[in-house]
């Protein structure tokens, strides 16, 4: 079999398995698997630029904020129905990466991580400065009469799950469909040699700059759907963690790799989940993970299959 | 209060404020300077100092300047050696990678972080200070019989903190000294200006390393056991000096340690007095859009020479 089709397989047959799973799960696994499908399309988002791209950002949070707000705001105090106040968070998503992405990839390196960091903590501080619309750290609750979104009711368990399973396939799927076009490896030869690329005569920071929009849209799609599927949009989403998170999810995973995304938050979801029933100190779970792992597989779980197994995986 | 003396309260408040930061962000300064790691820790560090400040002020009963003595001398060191203990096991192993670094201290974070929650527990608890008298501050006024004194009401400061005050300043003094004058800040000068020709001189640079790392850490906890009888220790404590720290160091340009000390002052003291008349989210959002932007147009710092 050829590796094109070895790859293609994998991908559908996954989501195949996915849409079969949710006849066959009970309800409380049902639903962790729709968060987590939604929380891993964050992770393919984080992906791109810091997989693909090798830009490690500390400021993604923002994102995916931008994604919730965007569809948050719209609903509760522009009178929007789902579609477009899905539209408009992705929309904000867009503009938002832009800006940053225009600032911050003047900076490499450490610089680059901490300007985002920077901005993110500012745009986290906005939202609780203006807690009168956004309701700051408390956040507040989209209603279900407002979460229907083409006569579909996302509060019902059910649909929710398809919804999730569609915004993961788009994601995963173009994602796929990225790294394997000339743009994706022109980002991959930009993260093993940038000066390199520039001499051959690419045009980088235009590659970069795309990369970060295409990643921040992403995020922000993830961040308006979680919003619209689990009804509730607070500042914790915009903090630093949400901007770690992914970070862990996609070191877990594997960093440049398709599936390692999900797989690293398929992973870490089930290791605080199983790990709060013993403990509740689940954040040192995530520290000791994030140390272990920096120290033993810098290549996450699909690097090292990919490595040592599968060589051909995306 | 007239505007007069409002002010000079405000300044002292933010020179107490600065005199901290200033230990701090010299600490951070110091393991970027010579490391070229960016220790996202350095918080926890922190608020290691001020917990184990409060344990160690517990375990000595008497005179609260027992307690408070003991602690400063038992905390930072303390905290040094765990420090030093996350470098050697950690740190070296992963070849202070910038990126790897950064991942690696964040889950330290939350190790520190956690563990505190599990035995010290969710309380914020003070450190009662050595001494603390209360001192009127007088005013002048320009009255009928020429220049007047007064004593405007609220116009008062401790002399704990002006005792803070002073001991930042012997403490960093002594940190200059270390660096410019003694045969160890000429090792770690060696280092932070080429690590490979420091090497090849013969300068043990993995324990110079470890020792800087543990170092920059003691100077953060002590700041933490300067400022705990005035804040308390509470676990969540190390998220605002950090963030700080960064602002100072990022300011006064990245390993520079007299533009870190500059832009501590300055930062001290306009937080103290920016936070008089605006709200002190508004002056946090301001302040890290500052950073980010310096960072973005003059990435080394206001007062760096160097691209960093």
């Amino acid at each position: 079999m050829k590796d094109g089709q070895r790859i293609i397989g994998l991908h559908l047959g996954l989501l195949l398995l996915l849409f079969a799973l949710q006849f066959v799960l009970p309800a409380y696994h049902h639903g962790n698997l729709a968060r987590i499908m939604v929380l891993a399309s964050y992770a393919i988002g984080y992906n791109i630029l810091f997989g693909y791209t090798g830009l490690l950002s500390l400021g993604h949070a923002l994102f995916f904020a931008a994604g919730m707000y965007g569809l948050s705001l719209t609903i509760e105090h522009a009178g929007f129905t789902a579609a477009p106040a899905l539209l408009a968070g992705v929309v904000t998503g867009i503009a938002v990466s832009a800006g940053l992405a225009f600032l911050a990839l003047r900076t490499t390196g450490v610089a680059f991580m901490i300007v985002t960091l920077m901005f993110a903590q500012a745009g986290y501080l906005t939202i609780l400065y203006f807690s009168d619309y956004t309701g700051g750290d408390e956040g507040f609750v989209i209603q279900a009469a407002q979460r229907m979104l083409w006569g579909v009711d996302l509060s019902d368990p059910t649909n929710r799950y398809v919804a999730a399973l569609i915004l993961f396939a788009i994601c995963l799927l173009a994602s796929l469909a990225l790294v394997r076009a000339p743009f994706g490896r022109t980002l991959v030869a930009i993260r093993e040699n940038e000066d390199r690329v520039t001499m051959l005569g690419y045009n980088t920071f235009a590659h970069k700059l795309a990369a970060m929009v295409i990643s921040g849209t992403i995020s922000a799609a993830a961040g308006a759907t979680y919003g619209l599927l689990f009804g509730y949009a607070g500042a914790s989403f915009a903090s630093v963690q949400y901007s770690i998170f992914p970070l862990l999810w996609v070191l877990l995973g594997g960093a440049g790799t398709v599936l390692g995304p999900f797989i690293g938050t398929l992973f870490m979801f089930y290791l605080i989940d199983l790990s709060s029933g013993l403990t509740t100190a689940y954040m040192l779970v995530a520290g000791v993970t994030l140390v272990l792992l920096t120290l033993y597989a810098p290549q996450g779980l699909i690097g090292e299959l990919r490595h040592r197994v599968w060589r051909w995986l995306p | 209060m007239e505007l007069g003396p409002y002010l000079l309260l405000a300044s002292l408040e933010g020179a107490v404020t600065a005199a901290v930061l200033a230990l701090t962000a010299v600490g951070l300064s110091l393991v970027f300077g010579v490391m070229r790691v960016v220790n996202i820790a350095h918080g926890e560090f922190f608020m290691l100092g001020a917990v184990i400040a409060w344990f160690t002020a517990q375990a000595f009963g008497g005179h609260p300047a027992i307690g408070f003595t003991a602690a400063l001398i038992v905390a930072p060191l303390a905290v040094g050696a765990i420090a030093v203990l996350a470098d050697v096991t950690i740190l070296k192993r992963i070849n202070y990678d910038p990126e790897r670094t950064i991942v690696a201290t964040i889950g330290l974070l939350y190790m520190i972080q956690q563990l505190t929650l599990m035995t010290y527990g969710p309380e914020a608890r003070p450190v009662e200070a050595p001494f603390n008298q209360r001192i009127a501050l007088p005013w002048f006024e320009f009255g009928e019989s020429g220049l007047e004194f007064y004593y405007p009401w609220g116009l008062s400061t401790t002399s704990y903190k002006l005792a803070v005050i002073a001991a930042a300043v012997v403490v960093l003094t002594g940190v200059w000294l270390l660096m410019t004058r003694s045969r160890a800040g000429l090792l770690m000068r060696a280092t932070q200006a080429d690590r490979d020709m420091a090497l090849a001189f013969g300068i043990p640079v993995e324990r110079v390393y470890a020792l800087v790392f543990g170092f920059g850490a003691a100077l953060a906890a002590l700041g933490a056991v300067l400022i705990v009888p005035i804040q308390q220790a509470h676990y969540l404590m190390g998220a605002d000096p950090l963030l700080l720290s960064f602002i100072v160091v990022i300011i006064g340009g990245l390993g520079s340690l007299p533009g870190t000390l500059i832009a501590a002052i300055l930062i001290g003291l306009s937080d103290g007095i920016i936070s008089v008349f605006f709200s002190p989210t508004l002056a946090k959002i301001l302040a890290t859009l500052l950073v980010g932007l310096i960072l973005v147009f003059r990435p080394q710092g206001l007062f760096g020479t160097r691209a960093a």
